[in-house]
């Protein structure tokens, strides 16, 4: 018997070893890019020969952090890619679940046929469609404050609206939307409600995890976004962080600048996964029934 | 059908159409609109500014960006019939260029330029291409998908039954090994520029002392043998979270009485694996084979940082060639004729999808 606990016990003890071996060979690039932004440049390639560039030894300091926000417009960035990704989650969500709700509650003409054609969508990856996109957008008329322009380039709008409707969002929303009971509808439309108030006051308040689900991938896909943005916004003022990053590989290159920046822009995310890991978790076994 | 029903239906109609239409309709202009309008621009030779009209030329984008050739090159031969060898006893060959420029006799080859090339027999075999970049492109990303759908599906499956242990303190694991996924690729790429560097990588660093320092460093992105199967890993690495997520919820749906089934019959843990846990993962295992490929093939943000297609094109992908055309050079039918193309390849691979269900149930 004692022979049995004893064997268990290294059993699991090697398991144990096994699995946080493997945590040192996920974590250890994000632990590199936090400690390497606090030490100067030729520390800082210094220590990548030794296992100093995984531990805050030496001069350590935010001074990079600093002079990240004295050589590029950091904050600026970082409002941008907030703004942009804020307005879409908050839209897409909206117009995406209103949608399902009408694909889901109601009985139109060539419902069955449109939904089809906006899941048949989910196979056509961005890429393909990246350059004739840019054409489309360039053609675009805009009222602003300008008046009438055309042409979409080198504006928050440009980064926006193409992303608000897509396919995975309308279809998460109608996989949670079908499991709903109907009478719930049925009884709000007895009681005289338009179409509208039900989908606002009935379905919404009880669609929380989907819209979690939801708004989870979507920020995800946006603040990450890369190739968009780098076609679209030419000018600085306009740019979110990832592209915002070329600004750190002009002239000379300051290692612990970029860091620094990069620390900035993925430490939030980090922190806002690791709050809701479990939802995030969640909402990616979610998109498993996708396909 | 009663009058009072079908009257139902046209209300429902108004109604309907007007929560569908806001996001049907940014669908059509955004991603369907463009989405046609790549079939037709592939089919001209529009350029985002030009002088001239735009022209429809047929096929010919496609002729450009597909024409292969071979050529057969027999070694030079002096009057005796012996053949001419070089300074170090290597036969001598024709120049290709005698075949590929203004000669009649093989116009079929006008134009292309050298891909590859093998000895047979005596005779020297030339495989020859019209685009040898995009060749390069298309090759590299059908070697890259071939080998990262295996690898890392199998490894995001050993994660998930490494995660799927009943052991204190699981979750803790679970989060660690998904949280390269919530990072965006731009800034992974840039961390494994210095995992990866030549001089004082720290990939180089580690295999120096795990060796005791007899590891000779390499440049990792440096090297063309190296550099596209240093970016496959890295990928890899921030990928396989997320799809050892999706096998974690497969293997959750299997019956926990199954496994007790198999332990009053006695069974090992390898037996466990081959005849419970794997038949109830078949179709997850076609799902994450699927997800894995269509994202292979828009391999794009990691060559964009770390590699710009070289060196010497040995990471060149179809998305940053289509990229390159249609966006920095500005040639939009070139590009657009790459997107059609890389479509009909996903186009292909989700319909293989459907079948593969299909033919189970």
């Amino acid at each position: 018997m004692a022979l049995t606990t004893r064997r268990s016990r290294l059993s699991t003890a090697l398991r144990y070893a096994l699995l946080v071996a493997v945590a040192l060979v996920f974590v250890f690039p994000i632990v590199f890019m936090v400690m390497s932004s606090l030490k100067p440049d030729l520390q800082l390639l210094r220590d990548t020969t030794s296992f100093n560039a995984f531990l805050p030894v030496g001069d350590i300091s935010l001074d990079n952090y600093f002079a990240a926000f004295r050589r590029a417009p950091v904050a600026l960035f970082v409002f941008n890619s907030i703004l942009v990704t804020s307005i879409t989650v908050a839209v897409s969500l909206f117009l995406c679940s209103m949608a399902a709700f009408s694909f889901v509650f109601l009985n139109w003409k060539g419902r069955d046929v449109v939904l089809a054609a906006v899941i048949a969508t989910l196979i056509v990856p961005f890429e393909t469609i990246a350059i004739p996109l840019l054409l489309v957008v360039n053609n675009l008329p805009w009222i602003g404050p300008n008046g009438l322009t055309t042409g979409w380039l080198n504006t928050y709008h440009v980064q926006i609206v193409p992303w608000i409707a897509d396919a995975l969002t309308i279809f998460l929303f109608v996989q949670y939307f079908k499991d709903l009971p109907k009478d719930l509808v049925e009884a709000a439309r007895i009681d005289g409600a338009t179409w509208f108030q039900v989908y606002a006051r009935v379905i919404v308040p009880i669609s929380g995890p989907v819209i979690a689900t939801a708004a989870i991938l979507k920020f995800l896909a946006m603040y990450n976004q890369y190739l968009w943005p780098l076609m679209v916004t030419q000018s600085e003022a306009f740019r979110p962080v990832m592209v915002g990053l070329q600004y750190f590989f002009q002239l000379n290159v300051a290692w612990g600048e970029v860091m620094a920046y990069l620390s900035l822009i993925t430490l939030p995310v980090l922190v806002f996964y690791l709050a809701l890991q479990r939802a995030f978790i969640a909402s990616i076994a979610s998109t498993g029934i996708k396909g | 059908m009663s009058a009072k029903s079908t009257s139902k239906l046209q209300k429902h109609t108004l109604a309907g159409w007007l929560m569908a239409t806001p996001a049907v309709g940014l669908i059509t202009l955004f991603l369907v609109v463009p989405f046609l309008l790549a079939f037709v621009l592939s089919f001209t030779n529009q350029r985002l500014v030009s002088p001239n009209p735009t022209q429809f030329v047929g096929l010919s984008n496609f002729e450009q960006l597909l024409g292969v050739g071979t050529l057969m090159l027999e070694p030079e031969r002096d009057d005796a019939g012996a053949i001419v060898r070089d300074a170090r006893g290597e036969p001598e060959y024709p120049r290709v260029r005698d075949y590929t420029r203004n000669n009649p006799d093989y116009l079929q080859l006008s134009g292309m330029r050298e891909l590859a090339a093998m000895s047979w027999g005596e005779n020297r075999l030339v495989f020859l291409a019209r685009d040898v970049v995009f060749i390069k492109a298309v090759l590299n990303t059908l070697a890259f998908v071939a080998v990262v759908a295996p690898v890392q599906a199998g490894l995001a499956l050993l994660l998930a039954l490494l995660i799927n242990q009943k052991l204190r303190g699981i979750n803790v694991f679970r989060t660690i090994y998904f949280m390269p996924v919530v990072v965006s690729i731009v800034v992974v790429s840039l961390l494994w520029r210095f995992i990866y560097a030549g001089q004082s990588g720290l990939l180089n660093t580690l295999l120096g002392f795990l060796t005791l320092g007899n590891f000779q460093p390499v440049d990792w992105l440096g090297n063309p043998a190296t550099a596209l199967w240093s970016i496959l890993a890295m990928s890899v690495w921030q990928g396989v979270g997320f799809h050892m997520v999706i096998w974690l919820s497969g293997l959750q749906t299997i019956p926990e009485s199954l496994y007790e089934a198999a332990d009053i019959e006695g069974a090992t843990g390898w037996q466990k694996f081959r005849y419970v846990t794997w038949p109830g993962l078949r179709n997850t295992a076609v799902l994450i084979l699927i997800v894995i490929t269509m994202q292979a093939f828009s391999l794009f943000s990691q060559i964009d940082v770390m590699t710009k297609g070289g060196p010497v094109d040995s990471t060149q992908s179809i998305v940053f060639q289509a990229v390159q055309r249609g966006y920095v050079q500005q040639d939009i039918a070139s590009g657009s004729a790459i997107s059609v193309l890389l479509f009909l390849i996903v186009l292909t691979i989700s319909l293989l999808q459907r079948w593969l269900t299909r033919e189970r149930n």
